[in-house]
């Protein structure tokens, strides 16, 4: 047997472990990746945020050029996409919180958190721009 | 006789001992981002549509700073542990990885800079 002194051997050729595309999607799996895609949408989608708030203490002029790029479709479209990956990263922690302290283990259950974050990450997105809509007067 | 195999001890090294520290700040940082998180979908969606007078006083209101303070310095903690995993994830040449740690960490910081930056100009800049 190896002791802590021994040297570096050289590594066997062992067959590699399969990766993603040998397996059949689940939702756990697929939630999984969302949860990685949210988390880097959010960390480059902080520019827009950093933005805003840079904007909002420069002055008017340049606040409202920033907002112009917001109001366009294609602006409420990151906007929407923003809250849609904020809300399915944050609701996908929470799964990770009930995994890390010990529950939810089951097959059953891991199939209806990924099942019910992932929908109420959609209806709660929907609802949020509902709102928006409504206050603003509207469609 | 030593019940261990060469991985234990990977490059004689062990591991870095910066595992556990990584995972709770991962932790600690998500839960204040869920909280701050709903703070910030709150205060965007009170805020569609305003005229930057409207935007301006209401950033400058001292319990909205402090949330905003504290979102921008939870969030970009978290966000730059995130990344750096997945940057070890994926990318396993040396000289890449160390070029886009650093670039994750200047990146974090860039933003919360520039974000604390600006919060604090419109809570004492006149
Ligand atoms: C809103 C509340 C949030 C919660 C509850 C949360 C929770 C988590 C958790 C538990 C992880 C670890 C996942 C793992 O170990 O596999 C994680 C990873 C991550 N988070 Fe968050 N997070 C939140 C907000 C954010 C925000 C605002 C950003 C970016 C600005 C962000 C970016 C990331 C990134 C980049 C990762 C790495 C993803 C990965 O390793 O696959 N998170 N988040």
């Amino acid at each position: 047997m190896a002791d802590a002194s021994s040297k570096p051997v050289a590594r066997p050729q062992r067959p590699l472990s399969p990766h993603l595309q040998i397996y059949t999607p689940l939702i756990n799996m697929v939630m999984s990746i969302l949860h990685r895609l949210t988390g880097a949408a959010l960390y480059f989608g902080t520019l827009l945020l950093a933005w805003w708030l840079i904007a909002a203490a420069t002055g008017p002029a340049y606040f409202d050029y920033v907002s112009s790029w917001f109001s366009p479709w294609y602006g409420q479209a990151v906007l929407i996409g923003y809250t849609w990956a904020l809300f399915h990263h944050m609701l996908g922690g929470v799964r990770h919180f009930i995994w890390d302290l010990g529950y939810g283990y089951d097959l059953r259950t891991v199939d209806q958190l990924s099942w019910g974050s992932g929908a109420l990450s959609l209806i709660i997105t929907g609802l949020i721009w509902l709102g928006v809509a409504f206050a603003r007067g509207g469609f | 006789m030593a019940m261990r195999t060469p991985l234990k001890t990977a490059r004689q090294l062990g591991s870095a001992k910066e595992g556990a520290d990584h995972f709770w700040k991962q932790r600690v940082t998500a839960v204040a981002n869920l909280v701050l998180g709903l703070f910030l979908v709150w205060l965007i969606a009170s805020l569609v549509g305003a005229d930057h007078a409207t935007v301006k006083a209401k950033l400058a209101n001292p319990v909205i700073a402090l949330g905003l303070l504290a979102l921008i310095v939870s969030g970009t903690v978290h966000m730059r542990l995130g990344m750096q995993t997945i940057i070890e994830d994926y990318v396993h040449k040396d000289g890449s990885k160390i070029v886009l740690l650093m670039l994750n960490t200047f990146f974090a910081a860039a933003i919360a800079l520039t974000s604390v930056y600006a919060i604090l100009k419109l809570s004492f800049g006149g």
